[in-house]
């Protein structure tokens, strides 16, 4: 299979690991990645923050890029940017008046797929061919819970990863208080929330503690690290990447 | 209310109330295993909330048909329909009626719409006593406080802190015990002399009936039965939205809102009443249908199921917002994210309440146990389009345009995307340590760098480790 | 005096807040919810409802001898001397309750507060929900009196069960069409304000006591 990389401008910025080892599963499991450079940011953080207008630039950039990529699917290792595309694409193209935009958003969603629901959900694969002997835990995102509705697709394949110690986290499907510009904007309740689920987090006594999104992971790790607390964060890929 | 503030500063004080959060900790999750445990009982649970949601639809797209069918059934039953276009109007008709029936006093059913247009306060400048009813309210009332959610007004507040309450307070409790038991029966005792003596009652409605007529209160400790029985007069105030056109529609709102709310199979008791009945309960009905902003919420196509809402609560149960910050952080009547969408647009998208609809972080919890499926993030999203849009205003921070615009500027150019990712690989060098960037950093970053670390961006970006591969 | 001004501003907004909604559109039906499946036992589960939110249930046969000394036993159980008796309530049923007064004159507020329980019938039973609907006739009596006193009993026929809130209200449609008020009861009065703590028994009726009888 053909498959085009939806990096998302996070991963593509701060954490290249996560898209390498995206490609690197991918590649292990025999398909061709292809990456179209023209892509930069899917406008989740405008749309979602209020600033509609302005993300609809990138609604028809993100159709440009990947229209021509040929790929029979495109795989993004982002629950929330996943969701982005595949929840508000249809709505801010329709909103936009240019029917053209709307023909190919139409025609683009379906084939975009979150990592773990590509694997599991169309691929049927859950033993991506992985070892990491670590202690870890999986927190499950909340666009990729009740946006994308992957269920425990990521869990599947962590399960099948040979040598891991999986942990129960509490309280998993809790909000870890990211939420984008909330982060920001409602710093303080944000925090409150953080520290809530780094409780969870610690109690498992994890050496790793995993998600499917990077922005998530971005928000636990830096609450981590500012802790001293001597939790690493990696995302789903790398540990399906790892051997 | 609380003051004028907007969300993220009266979030800071109540986070800082460590009593206050434990007390919403526990009640919020007791509750929502509640709601789980019996929504679980129902096989056709997703049938019925689509049946909820379709009804509330169809409803508000003919809002005036039934208003006007609904006004007609309760005149033909011996009512008398009232209409008020804001707090005030209703507030006068509410005070002109009690004084008509001769009475200094009333007794309330807990009632959300007569808390949003304040009716206490008006009653009182008008020399009449209200005297609250349903426990929490009254706990609410004798603390000189405000509710912090919908269904259990004073949730904030424990076992300890009310005992002090109603020993200081109440009559005849001076000696009351902190067990919950001992505190329902004070207010028992104290509550009985006023239902028995009372001639005007005053409540609201959860749902009325256009068809038939019928108004229907759904409660749990009797409260509401004595106020809408015993005295002479009764006065509902209800707002437009709370019209359904049938009693089969009646039949699923009450499969839907007991489990949703309380987390019980059925409350212990629903009300139904149909204008005045000979012989049996008050002999006098008022009916006030109350706008006060609702008309500006439908007018929204997409904002318009805000008022699909049947005050279930469910919504502030699971929300990992409300659940930190309580509800009097939302400086509204209607607190947690059903607040969120509600609140503004009643109040015309004007003053602290447009920082509501940012007080979520989208994670969708809400929309997954709304029982008429609201899409409250949806909605959310929405509404911060409309406050953005109303830039004049400023209710939105000036620097934050301008980034979201220079942002929006980068993404669209990949020459200047890839410009950027190497300004900001330099800029964050000498700020890096070991990969992360630890201090307060000034302007928007602040509030992230205030308790977590910052990634510093690595040597390579994906892109060039792509094309150097 | 209900302020013709305020009406027509009131619907004047509401229509022109619906200005997208097309003219003449009919308004939607219900769409169906599919009925669950009607336990076997229907009498069985109302009665297991009703205990779960700790009213006493006593099952017994449908005959009125049978009906008499459930409702002998239920006052009894909480030492109640009076009683006052829904005016539609079977003769054989009242010499059951301990001094019976039929509320026919209706009895004052006062007399209400004093006695201590009441007895009635009603209309019907809903078995998911453990749930006694008084309808407003006779049998069931005016509102005040299955309010004010303390006990409750409630004889509940089990041929008068339903399965489900939907039917109930289905059948309810007669008696409010007729104006009567409609009361549905799950369980003694109760509060959860406290701490989410459950307290049996506020204002309404502190104890239920429910026969059900076939």
């Amino acid at each position: 299979m053909r498959v085009a990389l939806f990096i998302t401008c996070l991963a593509d910025t701060l954490f290249p690991e996560v898209g390498r080892a995206t490609v690197t599963v991918l590649e292990r499991l025999g398909h061709e990645v292809v990456f179209p450079e023209e892509q930069t940011c899917c406008g989740q953080m405008h749309a979602n923050t209020g600033y509609r207008a302005e993300s609809v630039p990138l609604v028809r950039r993100f159709a440009r890029a990947f229209e021509g990529a040929g790929a029979d699917a495109i795989v993004c290792p982002s629950g929330s940017c996943t969701a982005m595309v595949r929840d508000q694409y249809a709505g801010l193209a329709a909103a936009s008046g240019d029917a053209g935009l709307e023909a190919s958003v139409t025609a683009l969603v379906p084939r975009v797929f979150e990592l773990s629901q590509f694997l599991v959900g169309e691929l049927g694969v859950e033993d991506v061919g992985a070892a990491f002997p670590h202690r870890v835990t999986y927190h499950p995102t909340c666009h990729s819970l009740r946006l994308l509705r992957v269920g425990d697709a990521p869990l599947r394949l962590l399960r099948a990863v040979r040598g891991i110690d999986l942990v129960e986290l509490g309280e998993a499907e809790a909000c870890c208080g990211f939420g984008g510009t909330f982060a920001v904007k409602n710093a303080d309740t944000s925090t409150a929330m953080l520290t809530d689920k780094l409780q969870h987090v610690l109690a498992t006594g994890a050496e790793v503690c995993t998600a499917a999104d990077s922005s998530c992971l971005m928000h636990l790790g830096g609450g981590l690290s500012r802790r001293r607390a001597g939790v690493r964060t990696m995302h789903l890929a790398e540990i399906l990447a790892a051997t | 209310m609380n003051g004028p503030r907007r969300f993220p500063e009266a979030a800071r004080e109540a986070l800082g109330d460590s009593q206050l959060r434990a007390n919403l900790r526990r009640a919020t999750h007791t509750i929502r295993d509640r709601r789980a445990a019996v929504v679980a009982e129902i096989g056709e649970w997703e049938a019925l909330r689509e049946a909820g949601r379709a009804i509330k639809e169809a409803t508000m797209r003919h809002l005036d048909v039934h208003l006007e069918a609904l006004e007609r059934s309760v005149t033909d039953r011996g009512g008398v329909v009232h209409w008020a276009r804001d707090a005030a109007e209703a507030n006068a008709t509410v005070a002109r009626l009690v004084h008509e029936a001769g009475a200094r006093e009333v007794v309330k059913v807990k009632s959300l719409a007569t808390d949003e247009i304040g009716l206490n306060d008006a009653l009182a400048a008008e020399g009449i006593t209200a005297h609250e009813t349903d426990l929490a309210e009254l706990i609410v009332q004798l603390a000189h406080d405000t509710p912090s959610h919908i269904l259990v007004p004073a949730i904030h507040r424990n076992r300890a802190e009310i005992a002090a309450l109603f020993r200081r307070t109440l009559p005849g409790a001076q000696g009351v015990s902190d067990e919950p038991a001992a505190l329902a029966e004070a207010a028992r005792r104290f509550l009985r002399e006023r239902f028995l003596g009372a001639r005007v009652g005053v409540s609201g409605a959860n749902f009325a009936v256009a068809q038939t007529g019928t108004v229907c209160v759904v409660e749990s400790e009797g409260n509401g039965r004595m106020c809408t029985t015993l005295p002479e007069v009764l006065i509902t105030v209800m707002g437009i939205e709370k019209v359904i056109p049938s009693l089969a529609d009646l039949g699923v709102m009450l499969q839907l809102l007991p489990r949703s709310s309380t987390g019980e199979r059925m409350n212990p008791y629903t009300s139904l009443w149909t204008g005045v009945a000979p012989d049996d309960g008050p002999q006098a009905f008022h009916l006030v249908l109350l706008d006060n902003g609702r008309t500006d919420v439908l007018a929204d196509a997409t904002g318009r199921q805000a008022l699909h809402c049947i005050r279930c609560s469910a919504c502030l149960n699971v929300c990992p917002v409300y659940e930190r910050t309580g509800g009097h952080a939302y400086g509204d009547t209607y607190p947690g994210p059903i607040g969120a969408i509600l609140a503004p647009q009643l109040h015309g998208m004007r003053g602290p309440t447009t920082s509501l609809p940012w007080a979520s972080t989208l994670c969708g919890a809400c929309a997954d146990v709304c029982p008429v499926g609201i899409d409250i993030p949806g909605v959310l999203i929405h509404l911060r389009g409309r406050v953005v849009a109303q830039a004049a205003r400023g209710d939105v921070p000036a620097g934050e345009r301008l980034g979201m615009e220079a942002m929006a500027r980068v993404f669209s150019s990949r020459r200047r995307y890839e410009a950027a990712q190497r300004l900001a690989r330099a800029g964050a060098r000498p700020l890096a340590r070991g990969g992360r960037i630890e201090h307060r950093l000034p302007g928007p970053l602040a509030g992230w760098t205030m308790s977590r670390d910052l990634p510093a961006p690595p040597a390579q970006t994906f892109r060039e480790w792509w094309r150097a591969r | 005096m209900s302020g013709g001004a305020a009406r027509a501003a009131v619907l004047a907004r509401v229509r022109s807040a619906l200005a997208d909604v097309p003219a003449g559109e009919p308004g939607a039906a219900v769409p169906a919810v599919p009925a669950a499946a009607a336990p076997d036992d229907l009498a069985g589960l109302f009665a297991d409802r009703v205990a779960d939110y700790r009213a006493t249930v006593t099952r017994c046969a449908a005959d009125d001898a049978a009906i008499a000394a459930a409702i002998g036993e239920a006052f009894a159980r909480h030492g109640a001397g009076s009683s006052v008796v829904a005016p539609g309530v079977p003769e054989a049923w009242r010499a059951a309750a301990p001094g019976p007064e039929v509320d026919e004159p209706a009895l004052a507020l006062e007399r209400l507060d004093a006695v201590d329980g009441v007895l009635s019938g009603c209309a019907l039973g809903i078995a998911e929900t453990g749930t006694i609907i008084l309808d407003g006739a006779r049998r069931s009596g005016r509102r005040a009196i299955t309010l004010v006193p303390d006990l409750h009993v409630c004889v509940v026929l089990a041929a008068d069960v339903v399965a489900g809130v939907a039917e109930a209200t289905a059948r309810l449609g007669a008696a409010i069409v007729a104006g009567r008020p409609v009361t549905l009861v799950s369980g003694p009065s109760a509060t959860s304000d406290i701490e989410l703590d459950r307290v049996e028994g506020v204002h309404g009726p502190r104890r239920l006591e429910v026969v059900l009888a076939g």
